[in-house]
């Protein structure tokens, strides 16, 4: 590195500094026992303590995880087979079509696919009676299908890679194309499944804006309750629920995306 | 590479079929809802709203069609500032997030091999933990009482807390933060792919250093510029959160005048108006980023 | 490996254990393979030659099971393998990009065959080292394919390949991705492998030095169609055409037509030479016909002082190079055309070391020029 490369460099410390800081911040204070959390006035758990004994937040994290498995799994399934199918898809026009219906969800407003999914929901069961009422199975809905446009962006790089001499090669061996698929494709595709499976699992306990849209009552999901909870302004527990979500989500990405990067390199040709 | 069943018809059908059914059902199908519920108007009762067809002379259904929900908003000054605001925040915090992530993805190009997937890895991490926790860790450091002010204060530097949440200036702070990864990935990306002995030979040619950054340096990178500044632009343009939490009933944006019209009034038709028109706003620079996309494939 | 196989035949009344019978393959508006009729010999090392698009590969992948034929019949020891897949014909290829599996083993990559043959788990062990053992890859079983080096790797493909014991082994430009010394030795050792283990070899090449090296015989493709077969020496010796002159090594062409022809050996009047040029006859062409005459650089003699020899060209020297074990010259007849010879050290001393700008003769024994009538 030359003197030149200082500036860059520097900002580089910056950017770290300005991602992770704020986070960092908000971890300690966690431990903050003062209720006024800008305040120190000692080190304490006992904001955990209430954190634990809080039942409201309790069924709300557990709901989220049942949604975020639950669409996840769906997500990385319908994915993986729109990321085939595209593949193909031979005619240009119908593969245009599919891919920007696919890709929709990342690119529209979350406040439209939240409000479209309502009304949606709200038409569907006046004109056929499903989905009975709204809630955990709406939310879960709602999350496969943005779940699944972010499931066929990974897997479908994943699958672009991929050298088709191999499936030749397990032909040519003897294997029919289900044995092929079972043995090559599958174990290949595996790390960008695991990948797409993660992003629509954090993404989905993420979602605040579409959820709050196609939920119904009595089923708040932990953004839900959190939102609702800052809205009117800072509170302690959140700070700890904040920490302990963070170092999860952190930790179970870090060792995902070491692991992925080893497999990468591993087939890398 | 072949998918089970590769010669077999149903598994075929059934591999296009399942996911295209989907995404009809539940992205295209909504669309054409809330576009149908645009032009009804708002009553008491459930659904809350004017149905579409009512019952005409004949056997067909008539349309009771409104455009009174466009033509209010295009009338009334809160929802033509809403847009604007939306879209003067979004440009503005693309544009600064520009200026600090081309440095980062610039060193992020240049460093050791070894280190940079790690450090690769510190810049994709914060995007994958929750977006809703880390705009709400600005908010608590914001505060008038928030640790920013106290530290301020403690020091001596001002006299009384600044005004620094329920801002624009807030806002303009929570986007950068939220989107920055959006903006270093592609600018990487780019750059990483670049023949530095490019800056050798421009230098050769009698380029001083910062001549040969804006002549060659700069518009190689313009696909991945143009990339983030859209990466960050169209998700800020319909955000919620950000707003709600840090901007306060001051800062004007479509997400959360869309919200209240909704959550508050009960208005959907207003509502699914005021979506459609996002969706406008957004598929223009959507458009443009996927054809960047399909030029850039080609290019490769 | 099978002991029980024949030894290597080349041509012969046995029947072949490939026919290949109006072979087309289309893709597009481009025919890949256009009506291909050939048949290869049991235990033959045959090359498949031809420049990049002249559809060697479509055809190797096409006895392999892995493009369908728009028209034209495929038989194995016999068996017609129409609408067989690749999973069922008693083939196996060796792939350029060796397409090893990535996340195995070398042991599970060579296993994989036999897995899919349902076969006992000891019998699979027991010859997926006796395979790996064959190839001196015994101690790497343990490796992952990014683990190994660009010539290990082709060893493992291969092994792959032939653990299978098939009829037939397919070889798609075994040595293209190996450096050039890997190369030479990677050749002669495929050479003795196929004489171990007896089995059928179908090689693609674009390399003519790498197919005389290898081959028992050669098939030259050119446009989806078979140019000439034949082995490497009648193919460089006796060339059919012009094209498969160029394509094995380099050659002086003289077009021309027949003025006479006396005891095999004709006389042509070449207007580009500039005279009249004594070839062998092809026994086809009769007077007045027009041919070319082929004449390769190591058979032309060169001398400065005038020869006996009647047909003696004068000439003038041009570049000249020294290549080591020889010198490469280009000499100007006075027609303007260029000649290129190749002389040994001994021959160039015998010729009374010419230099550039010098005034030199050449000629050749008749019956080393070849007459061409395409």
């Amino acid at each position: 590195m030359t003197r030149r490369a200082l500036f860059p460099l520097s900002m580089l410390a910056f950017g770290y500094a300005f991602l992770y800081l704020p986070i960092a911040v908000l971890m300690v204070y966690s431990f903050n026992d003062n209720r006024l959390v800008a305040v120190w006035s000692g080190f304490s758990t006992r904001w955990y303590g209430e954190l634990f004994r809080n039942a409201q937040i309790g069924d709300a994290l557990w709901l989220s995880l049942r949604v975020a498995a639950v669409s996840a799994t769906a997500s990385v399934l319908l994915g993986t087979m729109a990321a085939f199918a595209m593949q193909r898809i031979r005619r240009a026009t119908g593969r245009g079509a599919f891919e920007a219906l696919a890709m929709a969800p990342l690119i529209l407003p979350e406040v439209l696919t939240g409000l479209s999914l309502l009304m949606l929901f709200v038409m569907l069961s006046e004109a056929i009676g499903w989905p009975a009422g709204r809630g955990a199975t709406t939310i879960t809905l709602a999350h496969i299908t943005f779940g699944t446009a972010y499931a066929i962006v990974v897997i479908r790089a994943r699958l672009s890679q991929f050298d088709p001499r191999l499936a030749e090669a397990a032909a040519d061996l003897g294997a029919t194309p289900w044995r092929t698929f079972l043995r090559v494709t599958l174990p290949l595709l595996a790390p960008a499944m695991l990948a797409a499976w993660l992003l629509a699992f954090t993404l989905s306990l993420d979602d605040v804006v579409i959820a709050s849209f196609v939920t119904g009552p009595g089923a708040s999901t932990l953004p839900i309750v959190i939102f609702s909870s800052v809205r009117l302004g800072v509170s302690p527990q959140i700070n700890a629920l904040a920490t302990l979500l963070v170092l999860g989500v952190a930790v179970l990405i870090a060792t995902a995306m070491l692991m992925l990067w080893r497999a990468e390199r591993r087939s890398a040709p | 590479m072949t998918a089970p069943g590769g010669r077999t018809g149903a598994t075929r059908k059934l591999v296009l079929g399942l996911p295209l059914g989907w995404m009809l059902l539940f992205t295209l199908l909504p669309a054409l809802v809330v576009l149908a519920i645009s032009f009804t108007e708002k009553r008491r009762g459930a659904p809350p709203f004017t149905p579409l067809l009512v019952p005409g002379e004949g056997l067909l259904p008539e349309l009771n069609a409104s455009g009174d929900n466009y033509a209010l908003i295009f009338s009334d000054w809160l929802y033509i500032q809403a847009f604007a605001g939306s879209i003067r925040i979004a440009a503005v915090s693309a544009l600064i997030t520009l200026l600090i992530a081309y440095p980062m993805a610039y060193a992020l190009a240049r460093v050791r091999e070894g280190v940079r997937t790690p450090l690769l890895i510190l810049v994709v991490l914060p995007f994958w933990t929750s977006f809703l926790i880390r705009v709400y860790a600005w908010s608590s450091l914001l505060n008038s009482n928030g640790l920013i002010n106290s530290l301020l204060l403690d020091a001596g530097l001002i006299a009384e807390p600044l005004p620094l949440l329920n801002t624009e200036f807030a806002v303009h702070l929570g986007i950068v933060y939220s989107y920055l990864p959006f903006m270093v990935l592609p600018i990487y990306a780019v750059l990483e792919r670049m023949d530095w002995t490019l800056l050798d030979a421009a230098s050769d040619l009698g380029a001083r250093p910062a001549r040969a950054f804006f002549r060659v340096t700069l518009p190689l990178s313009m696909p991945g510029i143009v990339a983030g500044l859209l990466l960050v632009f169209i998700p800020a343009l319909g955000e919620v959160i950000i707003p709600e939490l840090l901007g306060g009933s001051h800062t004007l944006m479509v997400g959360p005048v869309l919200w209240n019209e909704f959550f508050g009034n009960n208005d959907w038709p207003l509502a699914a108006a005021l979506a459609m028109l996002l969706l406008v706003a957004v598929l223009l620079p959507a458009a443009l980023i996927y054809r960047l996309a399909r030029r850039t494939e080609v290019a490769t | 490996m099978d002991a029980d196989q024949d030894r290597p035949l080349t041509g012969g009344d046995a029947p072949p254990i490939i026919r290949i019978r109006g072979v087309t393959r289309r893709f597009g508006g481009t025919t890949a393979l256009d009506s291909v009729d050939l048949d290869i010999g049991r235990g033959e090392f045959f090359c498949l030659l031809g420049a990049s698009g002249s559809g060697k590969t479509t055809l190797l992948r096409a006895i392999a099971g892995l493009e369908t034929l728009d028209s034209g019949h495929i038989l194995v020891d016999g068996e017609d393998m129409t609408g067989w897949p690749a999973y069922r014909r008693p083939v196996n290829m060796m792939f350029q990009s060796y397409a090893l599996f990535p996340h195995l083993t070398v042991e599970k990559n060579v296993a994989f065959g036999l897995q899919e043959e349902r076969r006992p788990r000891d019998e699979i062990r027991d010859r997926v080292q006796a395979t790996l053992d064959l190839l001196e890859m015994g101690a790497l079983g343990g490796r992952k394919p990014h683990q190994l080096s660009g010539g290990q790797r082709q060893r493992v493909a291969l092994a792959r390949a032939l653990v299978k014991r098939p009829k037939i082994l397919l070889l798609d430009e075994p040595l293209a991705a190996l450096d050039k010394k890997l190369r030479e030795r990677a050749q002669a050792e495929l050479v003795s492998l196929r004489e171990r283990i007896g089995i059928t070899f179908v090689v693609v090449t674009h390399d003519q030095e790498e197919a005389i090296g290898m081959a028992s015989r050669i098939a030259l493709m050119r446009d989806g169609k078979l140019v000439q077969i034949g082995e490497p020496r009648d193919l460089y010796d006796a060339p059919c055409s012009r094209y498969v002159a160029d394509f094995f090594g380099a050659a002086n062409l003289f077009a021309g037509t027949v003025a006479g022809i006396t005891a095999g050996i004709a006389t042509v009047d070449s207007g580009e030479a500039g005279s009249d040029l004594p070839a062998l006859c092809d026994g086809q062409s009769a007077t007045g016909a027009a041919v070319t005459v082929m004449v390769r650089p190591e058979h032309i003699r060169l001398s400065r002082q005038r020869p006996a020899q009647s047909s003696a060209l004068a000439a003038r020297v041009g570049a000249l190079a020294f290549l080591g074990n020889s010198y490469a010259c280009e000499l100007t007849l006075p027609t303007g055309k260029i000649v290129r010879v190749r002389l040994s050290p001994l021959e160039f001393e015998a010729a009374g070391r010419p230099a550039q700008g010098d005034e030199a003769h050449l000629w050749w024994e008749p019956k080393v020029a070849r007459m061409l009538s395409q």
